[in-house]
């Protein structure tokens, strides 16, 4: 895959990447997804998103090549490879923080090293390709267990963990009332992690109808569309019995619609990183004293958010990239019980050599898309 | 069955071990040798010991990254012009195809196709919205030539 600028992606051959550290690994690409995130490249939203970049941090693949100081895998493994790149051995990675990693990006201090999302976080090329250089081999991939589907495997590189964390940073106690903001594969899947931890309602909110179907069948929660209230706020007050909700989990990011001020100012005058009318509309809708989490991505350099209210109201913001390496343990063991069907998520299947019509599928939701696998070509 | 009874308000540092003390001081693997010319954030006093060696900086979207890295992440003056520079390096990105005699098919790269097969009849306004722009930027042109 080739960046060639906003909404231009192609297919085009480029050199077969190298080890270039001798803890990298050389890995075959099995199977690679379109995240909701990549849209923000793909918008040309994210600062120092160059031409010729390949995108792609959810992918798992045949190792194929190490380097001498790799102990822990061997060619022919079939492993998955979480989003961050994780040295293993710094401060943040040995506090479980694998993704806040303070050695793999020299290019921004605000966010560690991932696969395939711009110079912003570190300049590698990511997994929507054939073969892919994997940094620090010894810390991130884990071998998928030989009894997991591998369309399972591809979605605990990022989907199933930041999902769940999404859940876990809410602090859920029992008999909770959740709202996610965000029904897709992320906040349908954070929807659905909701339940681990006790709560009595789960609430999810987006504007896309069949979105909307998938999650109330696929996380059992209640869905509301938000283009047919006047205002969300006061529909989840009241919703709420006037309280607000006990966790507001944040699962859109920079790229929300439903606020004009915030659409025009961020996503069209590029005066602040996209619109934060979802974080707006959780830190309002969150009672007092609530948490809000979040794991939609917003880049530099800021967003109007209403700070004042989670001043006044005593909420806490808990927020990070997904630490996968740290949930893996747990979520495989979710995923092998059958207590979550990540591959459920699938709605599609498409050639690598197809990812100009991929990514458009997947970013004007058509064909009723949750989620998009990338398939290398057969000879691979 | 996930739930945490403590709810550890230090969430997400929840494996606190104290290394924060040690600052830089922690151990590291060996450094990756440089041979691209990497644009480092000014927040930390040294190259990491792995990074991404894709599309090092040029021309003129180049010049303009370096400028942006002599700010700090903190700084408007860092990130704008990175926009910027995204934007030129995609016209330079057009050249350079050019220049090696390939034509890039716009609409093959941006997914029309398969927006025309799902979507028809937005795909249809969409031209049709271009084509009366383009209508009135034409007769405009002209309005001011006569």
């Amino acid at each position: 895959m080739n960046y060639r600028g906003p909404y231009r992606v192609r297919i085009e051959q480029k050199p077969m990447p190298e080890l270039l550290h001798p803890e990298d690994a050389i890995v075959r690409v099995t199977r690679s997804c379109i995240c909701g995130s990549d849209l923000h490249l793909y918008h040309g939203m994210v600062p120092d998103t160059r031409i010729g970049s390949t995108f792609g941090h959810e992918f798992t693949g045949v190792v194929e090549e190490i380097g001498p100081l790799v102990q822990n895998l061997k060619v022919g493994d079939h492993v998955l490879v979480p989003f961050n790149i994780a040295c293993g051995r710094c401060n943040f990675c040995k506090q479980g923080l694998y993704g806040n990693c303070h050695e793999s990006n020299p290019m921004a201090t605000a966010v560690g090293g991932i696969f395939g999302y711009s110079h912003t976080a570190g300049g590698f090329d990511g997994g929507q390709a054939e073969y892919v250089r994997v940094p620090y081999a010894d810390v991130g991939p884990t071998v998928i267990p030989a009894d997991m589907d591998p369309d399972d495997a591809v979605m605990l590189t990022d989907v199933v963990p930041t999902g769940y964390q999404a859940a876990e940073m809410g602090g859920i106690k029992e008999g909770d009332t959740v709202v996610v903001f965000g029904a897709g594969p992320i906040g349908i899947m954070a929807a659905r992690c909701a339940w681990f931890f006790g709560p009595s309602r789960v609430i999810i909110i987006d504007h896309i109808d069949y979105r909307l179907e998938f999650a109330r069948n696929y996380a059992k929660c209640e869905a509301y569309n938000f283009k047919e209230m006047d205002d969300p706020v006061v529909f989840l007050k009241k919703a709420t019995d006037w309280y607000g909700a006990d966790v507001c989990i944040d699962c859109v990011g920079c790229e929300a619609e439903g606020n004009t001020l915030q659409t025009f100012s961020g996503r069209v005058m590029l005066m602040q990183a996209g619109a934060g009318t979802a974080l707006q509309w959780a830190i309002n809708s969150v009672k007092k004293g609530g948490i809000v989490s979040i794991v939609g991505v917003y880049g530099p350099p800021f967003n109007l958010i209403p700070i004042g209210n989670v001043l006044n109201k005593g909420i806490t913001i808990r927020a990070n990239q997904a630490s996968v390496k740290r949930l893996l343990p747990r979520l495989i063991d979710h995923v092998q019980s059958g207590r979550l069907n990540p591959k459920a998520l699938i709605t599609h299947r498409i050639p690598l050599e197809e990812i100009s019509d991929a990514y458009r599928l997947f970013s004007s939701k058509l064909d009723n898309c949750i989620k998009t696998v990338l398939m290398p070509s057969a000879k691979h | 069955m996930d739930a945490d009874s403590k709810n550890e308000p230090t969430y997400p540092m929840k494996n606190y071990t104290g290394d924060d003390h040690n600052r830089i001081n922690y151990e590291r693997s060996v450094q990756q040798p440089q041979d691209v010319e990497l644009l480092t954030s000014n927040e930390r006093p040294a190259v990491t010991r792995v990074f991404g060696t894709s599309v090092p900086p040029s021309g003129l979207s180049g010049m303009i990254r370096r400028y942006a890295f002599e700010h700090s992440e903190d700084r408007y003056r860092h990130w704008l012009p990175l926009i910027l520079a995204d934007r030129i390096n995609m016209m330079e990105g057009l050249v350079d195809d050019i220049k090696k005699g390939y034509f890039p098919n716009i609409a093959s790269e941006r997914g029309w196709r398969v927006e025309w097969k799902h979507n028809p009849k937005k795909m249809a306004v969409k031209v049709a919205a271009v084509a009366v722009g383009l209508l009135i930027i034409w007769s405009l042109g002209k309005k001011q030539k006569s």
